[in-house]
């Protein structure tokens, strides 16, 4: 997915790393790591810890890290768009336009990615970056521990405790589509984009389900 | 045994009553250590209530509790899951270092963040799902 990116900017000191949250483990994103032939850094995240210790919510999601290992963009909605909730489901199929303004929006952050690495321009001052960071609370903070338990419990043949310790996680930390899909997919695969993923989706009403970057 | 899962590792320990354990397992699972202060690490020391102290043994689920993570427990009480504190994350990010982890390559090769200090990083997730 970044491979163009990466190697057109990969010799002005830059790395892109990509982490796959798949509780289902390393062997089910293979097919999409091989097919991708990356030279950047494609990780296998089965417990979901980047998405605890950076409170991320959704993917894709990035963080830009500058050379001092200081965060310069909080966690952002990377380069998808809400154009798919528009789509027919039929046909599953976006009108033209839709089409369009999805790509230009995602051609638009790939550019200020670009502009990043090459002179800077897009990383937020320490205010900025401070203010964007979603609040970690004690619900959330107990969601992590319920999924983390959750995988456990499938991974060791235990699926139908595993599911109730998810289906918690997912109601202290509604916000989380990671959390939830996940927890679907482990139930069973397509199931993280099937009718009930809508459902969810339509009950968000006005709300984003990928919040636009302020770039 | 009991299984204790933290945010980077899980712990085969003896328990009884939810996390008693002895003060050389609760070190070896929560990286604090017993001391007459109470629980420490080399730059802290959180006084234990009496009701969580016995004679060798430490109520890891109420120091737990005391530092504010989620203490949860399968239904069986046989796993465990310890959170980390809410405020501990959020402090961490307000700080605006990038939290360093490591994770598997497809190969099972360990990658830490901290490698690529002097890099930009774009750090992005994705799944199949």
């Amino acid at each position: 997915m970044w491979q163009q990116l990466y190697a057109e900017l990969k010799d002005n000191n830059f790395m892109v790393v990509a982490v796959a949250e798949e509780s289902r483990g390393a062997d089910h994103a293979r097919p999409w790591i091989e097919q991708a032939q990356s030279g950047y850094w494609q990780l296998i995240d089965t417990e979901h810890r980047l998405e605890d210790l950076y409170n991320l919510v959704n993917v894709p999601q990035a963080i830009w890290i500058d050379e001092a290992g200081r965060i310069v963009r909080p966690p952002e909605s990377a380069g998808s768009t809400d154009h798919f909730r528009r789509m027919d489901l039929a046909t599953r199929t976006m009108t033209p336009e839709d089409q369009a303004e999805r790509l230009a929006a995602r051609q638009a952050y790939l550019d200020a990615v670009r502009a990043w690495v090459r002179t800077g321009e897009h990383a937020l001052p320490a205010d900025a970056a401070r203010a964007g960071l979603p609040k970690v609370t004690p619900a959330i903070a107990e969601a992590r521990a319920r999924f983390r338990l959750g995988v456990w419990l499938r991974a060791n043949g235990r699926a139908a405790q595993g599911d109730l310790q998810m289906a918690e996680a997912s109601r202290l930390h509604p916000e989380s589509w990671s959390l939830w899909r996940q927890a679907a997919d482990l139930d069973e695969v397509g199931k993280a984009s099937g009718p009930d993923f809508w459902k969810r989706v339509h009950a968000l009403g006005d709300k984003p389900y990928y919040p636009p970057p302020r770039l | 045994m009991t299984k204790v899962l933290t945010p980077l590792a899980e712990h085969d320990v003896a328990t009884r009553d939810g996390l008693w354990m002895s003060p050389v397992d609760a070190e070896r699972v929560t990286g604090w250590s017993l001391k007459p202060e109470g629980m420490c690490r080399p730059d802290l020391c959180v006084p234990l209530p009496a009701s969580a102290l016995g004679a060798n043994e430490v109520d890891v689920a109420a120091f737990w509790k005391k530092l504010g993570g989620p203490v949860v427990a399968s239904e069986r009480g046989d796993v465990w899951a310890l959170g980390a504190p809410a405020d501990e994350r959020n402090a961490a990010l307000e700080g605006l270092e990038a939290p360093d982890f490591t994770l598997p390559d497809i190969d099972g090769v360990p990658r830490a963040l901290s490698q690529l200090r002097g890099r930009k990083v774009f750090l992005a997730t994705w799944a199949s799902w």
